[in-house]
């Protein structure tokens, strides 16, 4: 493979600062075990159709299907805070308004992943 | 020759041509639609989520969320959020292949936007068949 580096880079020994490729890795990383855990919710889903509230709940109270619910809201949630954050890099002009964007993106990310794992969680230990 | 005092306002140079140039490609609209379909699985997830909230308040408040979704245009939303996700999924394979470096001639491109596209539909139907079969909104 063709190396990237330029002459100057080489000759002065600098690398990288080691987190250039730190947000695309982590997309990767999120895609790669989303793709079992969607698999998963929609094994859950599929599962518990049909079969109302009681169904939900009785599927939760299992501490696997518990666990990999969480695990699946988790890392979906971070997938879409790092696609999303990409989109707004792309569309959104104007500096203030981008860190707006992108800190309401965070926000939202973050409120989705809480809600849905205090929801797991409630249900799982009976309250 | 002496230079100008005042600098002549720069010639109108073509820029870099945006999306509307380009003849639309299945490959082409198959990136969009990974990015769309992105961008609405974001709002689908909190659907999702909204739904596990619901059960952990509940019967009702689950009846009630059940009831929403479980309209036509509920249904229909769902639906879409169904191959959303599958399209995004299918079209994120393809991206880790291509990550590892494979599959990145122009024949296999053109293949895989067709399986992503074709692989999404029939998952979607697959999926909702079932759904359906197991009776929806209860």
């Amino acid at each position: 493979m063709t190396t990237f580096r330029t002459p100057l880079g080489k000759v002065l020994g600098l690398g990288s600062a080691r987190s250039g490729v730190h947000h695309w890795w982590i997309e990767r990383v999120t895609a790669l075990l989303g793709l079992p855990l969607v698999v998963f919710v929609m094994g859950f889903i599929l599962a518990t159709a049909g079969g109302g509230h009681g169904a939900v709940v009785t599927a939760i109270r299992h501490p696997v299907v518990a666990a990999l619910l969480i695990l699946a809201i988790v890392t979906i949630v971070r997938h879409m805070q790092l696609g999303m954050q990409v989109i707004l890099e792309d569309y959104v002009h104007g500096r203030l308004v981008l860190i707006a964007s992108l800190l309401a993106n965070s926000l939202f990310c973050i409120a989705v992943a809480a809600a849905g794992v205090s929801a797991v969680l409630a249900i799982c230990f009976g309250a | 020759m002496t230079e100008p005092m005042v600098r002549e306002p720069l010639p109108l140079r073509p820029i870099s041509p945006h999306l509307q140039i380009y003849r639309p490609m299945l490959t082409m609209v198959m990136s969009i639609a990974n990015r769309i379909t992105g961008g609405a699985l974001y709002f689908g997830m909190a659907l999702f989520v909204l739904r596990l909230v619901a059960a952990a308040r509940g019967p009702e408040a689950f009846a009630a969320i059940d009831a929403v979704y479980g309209s036509y245009l509920g249904l229909l939303i769902l639906f879409g959020f169904t191959w959303a996700l599958m399209l995004h999924t299918l079209a994120g394979i393809r991206h880790l292949i291509w990550d590892l470096g494979r599959g990145l001639d122009l024949r296999s491109i053109e293949w895989g936007a067709v399986a992503v596209l074709l692989g999404s539909i029939v998952l979607t139907l697959a999926l909702w068949l079932v759904i359906l079969l197991r009776g929806h909104g209860t």
